[in-house]
């Protein structure tokens, strides 16, 4: 029972880091809790990507020297390296357009940046 | 060398915009010349290659290209029976959203010399609308979903970035803030969705995970991570509120890509509901066609109600753009909702899809210009304010005579292609539903209604003091919007061949799931 809890942990943890996510893009007003939000969330992807690829006893896909040859496909963890490059450049490039909303707007509040209207 | 190039087609396609893209900062520092040269020369390139793909496409049938394999055919690796390469899979309806896409970055390239020559920072102005280029060829071409997401993400980036390109007093950055956040937000949902298919499947390839697609309940949930992210994208209501807001901010040439952007989401869309889930969708084939139809009736009504009362012209365009994406949902919808009763398919399913496939590159081409020749108008008067504008038509005739192309079209006035279109769907969906057809009307109607307000009040009266010095765009944007006009009033007058050719092949390889899986697997 433990352990089968134990294996299915990392799965909660994406639940509760989705939620967390989720919770702050929609209540907080601050930009950056927003984008932190973001984050989050795509924190919590990752690692359910990361956790879809877990093989119990299974190996890193390298031949040379391998104790067995039960090993895992290493695409998941390509996928989240990706993934993970991509939220870099989504983060920075948010976090700029942030940082240029304080500059014009002189807040970062989400409830007094709307010019836009209609 | 010509072997060469054309073995590699589909590759290039995405190739050429990136090596634009990434070596426009270094040739821009040779100066204003080489920058527009080589801009120019990258579109045209691409443009170039989409066509000669999507030729290669309408006369061989599907090309593959299999990434890193000892030939670009081999699907199948030696010693495994499934396919673990990344991989293009270009059939008919992947060739016709490159031919759109294609097409209209050439258009907005060449508008883009002249219509940007006054700001600043250029060089990272053409780096990101080729990398926003290469995004959508990319979206279109791909056969693998993990690609489709990346190259989803490179076009929300970029395009954000774009959107945020003039900072002006902030506004604009308002607007790309708002569609990066939706955008990485909807694109989560989509890795999400792939990763729960490729636990269960072991396989990112569409055509792999198509053939093994069990439907069980995390399917379900993937299908709803897949597809209403990708609703919004392409601005369907009620997720269309960051539509407006982009379109109007953004630069007129980016808009009119961020355009068929959005429509190479509404790709991903059909191609998910069609090719990905097909068949497992069979017990509720009119439940999704109602789904995409109910989406697209809303999208109509909601967006040309909204478009009439705006001021800004871009923002009324913009409203336009959702009500106009509202018909290619219809009619493709219809098409889905028929899928099981191949009577109904034979007799209307197929033309309501042709017609909703058709719209969506008749859109892209008048909505384009419609957006370029706003641009021009802003370009020589500095404001989008329907109130203040008034009398160009006696100093821009030429972006008259295109506004005028551009708003017959989407009004679905004949000679001019939107009725091409139009009358498919009107005549296929009146044989599904009546209803829904005269809402269709209706919403044409509005649509002529809201037009013939922007023209009177742009360009009809007296020639105005405050615009005396406005004269007719330089020839770049002339060209620029000249290309799409010229496509506008061909495809208008002689839309058979464009049928024919172009639009029943990719309705029939949207609806042939079982020859998509075959093209990799094998065997049928």
């Amino acid at each position: 029972m433990m352990s089968y809890l134990l294996l299915k942990l990392p799965y909660f943890t994406v639940v509760v880091l989705t939620l967390l996510g989720l919770a702050a893009m929609v209540f907080k007003k601050n930009l950056i809790k927003i984008l932190m939000g973001l984050s989050l969330l795509e924190s919590a992807v990752n690692l359910f990507l990361i956790v879809t690829g877990y093989r119990t006893d299974g190996v890193a896909p390298i031949y040379t020297n391998a104790p067995s040859l039960h090993m895992t496909l290493p695409t998941v963890q390509a996928l989240t390296l990706t993934s993970i490059v991509i939220g870099v450049a989504t983060s920075a490039m948010m976090l700029s357009f942030a940082m240029v909303i304080y500059k014009k707007y002189g807040t970062v509040n989400a409830e007094k940046v709307k010019k836009l209207k209609g | 060398m010509d072997t060469f190039v054309m073995r590699h087609l589909p590759a290039l396609l995405i190739a050429t915009p990136l090596f634009a893209a990434f070596l426009m900062p270094l040739v821009g520092t040779a100066g204003r010349t080489a920058r527009n040269a080589w801009a120019f020369l990258g579109a045209l390139l691409t443009a170039a290659i989409g066509l000669t793909l999507a030729w290669k496409v309408w006369t061989t049938g599907t090309v593959l290209y299999v990434f890193g394999a000892a030939t670009p055919q081999q699907t199948l690796p030696p010693d495994a029976a499934f396919p673990i390469r990344i991989m293009f899979q270009v059939d008919a309806m992947s060739a016709l959203m490159a031919v759109i896409a294609s097409l209209s970055a050439l258009g907005i390239t060449i508008y883009s010399l002249s219509a940007e020559s006054k700001q600043s920072g250029l060089e990272t102005f053409y780096a990101m609308l080729f990398l926003l280029i290469a995004g959508v060829l990319g979206m279109v071409v791909t056969g693998d979903l993990f690609n489709f997401f990346i190259f989803l993400e490179i076009s929300s980036l970029a395009g954000a970035a774009l959107v945020a390109y003039r900072i002006d007093d902030g506004v604009a950055v308002e607007a790309g803030l708002k569609y990066a956040l939706l955008s990485t937000v909807g694109a989560l949902a989509v890795l999400t969705a792939i990763g729960m298919l490729f636990a269960q499947y072991n396989a990112l390839n569409m055509a792999t995970l198509a053939s093994r697609l069990q439907f069980t309940a995390l399917d379900k949930v993937a299908l709803v991570l897949l597809a209403v992210p990708l609703a919004m994208k392409c601005g369907a209501v009620p997720m269309h509120f960051w539509t407006p807001d982009t379109y109007t901010t953004a630069p007129s040439s980016v808009t009119a890509f961020l355009v068929v952007s959005s429509q190479a989401s509404l790709y991903g869309l059909f191609r998910i509901l069609y090719t990905l889930y097909g068949d497992l969708l069979q017990f509720s084939w009119a439940t999704f066609g109602w789904f995409l139809i109910v989406l697209g009736i809303l999208s109509m009504f909601i967006g040309v109600t909204m478009a009439i009362p705006q001021k800004d012209v871009k923002r009324l365009m913009a409203y336009h753009a959702v009500s106009q994406t509202g018909y290619m949902l219809l009619g493709v919808g219809v098409g889905l909702a028929v899928l099981g009763n191949a009577d109904a398919l034979a007799k209307y399913g197929k033309t309501a899809m042709a017609g909703g496939l058709f719209h969506i590159i008749n859109h892209a081409m008048y909505k384009g210009l419609l957006f370029l020749t706003a641009g021009a108008v802003f370009y020589r008067c500095g404001t989008r304010n329907l109130n203040k504008l008034g009398g160009l038509g006696h100093t821009m005739p030429w972006t008259m005579v295109f506004f005028m192309i551009g708003a017959l079209a989407i009004a679905g006035v004949p000679p001019f292609n939107g009725f091409a279109s139009k009358l498919l769907i009107y005549e296929s969906v009146f044989r599904f539903s009546p209803f829904l057809s005269i809402i269709a009307m209706i919403v044409s109607i509005l649509t002529l209604a809201s037009f013939v307000k922007v023209f009177h009040s742009m360009f009809m009266g007296p020639p105005r003091a405050e615009f005396a010095a406005a004269r007719e765009v330089p020839a770049p944007m002339f060209i620029g919007m000249a290309i799409l006009a010229l496509f506008v009033v061909v495809a208008g007058l002689a839309p058979q061949p464009f049928i024919e050719h172009m639009i029943n092949p990719a309705v029939d390889a949207l609806v042939d799931r079982a020859g998509y899986i075959a093209a990799i697997l094998g065997g049928r």
